[in-house]
């Protein structure tokens, strides 16, 4: 597991109170993980803090899966 | 009642806000208060030196002085887990002439600050799952007053903001409340003239101005634990002038 999949996920888990276990790389926040609304917007906003960037609303909407946070931390950061 | 609890009170150099910083703190909560100038802080600090507090300048207009205030506060004592947004100022005039300029006031000192200042709250209280939010509105909000449109829009806007956060909120353990007081005994009200006192006094049932107190019990108690379930509302502390 890459070192941003791994903070991706621990993020993932405390944020939704979630096993680490059944955070996987195809889960969906709202679906699969129990996510509401604002936790989706606390969520986006504590990848901000953990990796210094500010995701755009309108790439934060496409953000509802453990793998697309991970792509768009691995594609924005350097 | 309060022990452990942070609470952040804008406007408490005089007062309303002095009660609400100097009953808060009695109740055990570290109370920061803020005002506009060095010196009102510095009264603050020496209101509250005896009780657990302290005053800090702020301009509640400037979101860089909140976030530096904010931080000041969460590195010395802690997350703000209550806000009791209370600053405001009056530009009364009849509306054929109010100025842009006394307008734009009002409502940014009145009721933009209350925006800012609860998004800047927000974070840590979700994070801790619990929190207290209470504005210091009007009863002129509801029941409009002659030579103060800016000021009832902008106090009935508190009302409209503080429903639909605690919507967005409730979920957390977080209230948001309005208290709306009527006519209180302070510094504003003790300059009107004698015979518009006495016309005043008419309309209230209870036959007296109200109290600072009055106000400063009603923020404890929407503070506390035991006003979990009250969220979104406006509580009328005018002495029966005006029943909602």
């Amino acid at each position: 597991m890459s070192d941003i999949e791994q903070r991706v996920k621990k993020i993932v888990s405390e944020q939704l109170g979630a096993n680490e276990a059944d955070v996987k790389n195809e889960s969906s926040f709202v679906d699969d993980l129990g996510a509401d609304s604002l936790d989706t917007v606390e969520l986006v906003m504590a990848l901000e803090e953990e990796f210094d960037c500010e995701i755009p609303d309108e790439e934060a909407e496409k953000i509802t899966t453990v793998q697309q946070a991970i792509d768009y931390v691995n594609s924005n950061l350097k | 009642m309060l022990k452990g609890q942070i609470a952040l009170v804008t406007g408490a150099s005089r007062g309303i806000g002095a009660a609400i910083a100097l009953e808060l703190a009695k109740q055990g909560a570290t109370v920061i208060g803020t005002a506009t100038t060095e010196s009102g802080a510095a009264q603050i600090s020496q209101a509250l030196a005896d009780v657990g507090g302290l005053g800090l300048a702020l301009d509640v207009n400037d979101a860089a002085q909140i976030q530096a205030v904010l931080k000041s506060i969460a590195d010395q004592f802690g997350d703000v887990s209550i806000l009791v947004n209370n600053a405001g100022i009056t530009r009364d005039t009849l509306l054929m002439r109010m100025k842009d300029a006394d307008w734009d006031a009002v409502i940014s000192t009145n009721l933009t600050s209350v925006y800012r200042m609860s998004q800047a709250v927000l974070r840590p209280m979700m994070k801790a799952r619990t929190g207290r939010i209470i504005n210091i509105s009007s009863v002129v909000g509801h029941m409009g007053n002659a030579g103060q449109a800016n000021y009832a829009a902008a106090k009935a806007g508190m009302a409209g903001f503080s429903r639909s956060l605690a919507a967005e909120v409730g979920s957390r353990g977080i209230t948001v409340n309005c208290i709306a007081p009527g006519f209180i005994d302070t510094d504003m009200t003790r300059e009107l003239p004698d015979n518009v006192r006495e016309e005043l006094l008419k309309r209230v049932p209870v036959n007296r101005f109200g109290d600072v107190a009055d106000i400063a019990a009603a923020v404890v108690f929407l503070s506390s634990p035991s006003a979990g379930y009250i969220t979104g509302e406006t509580l009328h502390i005018n002495g029966g002038m005006y029943m909602a």
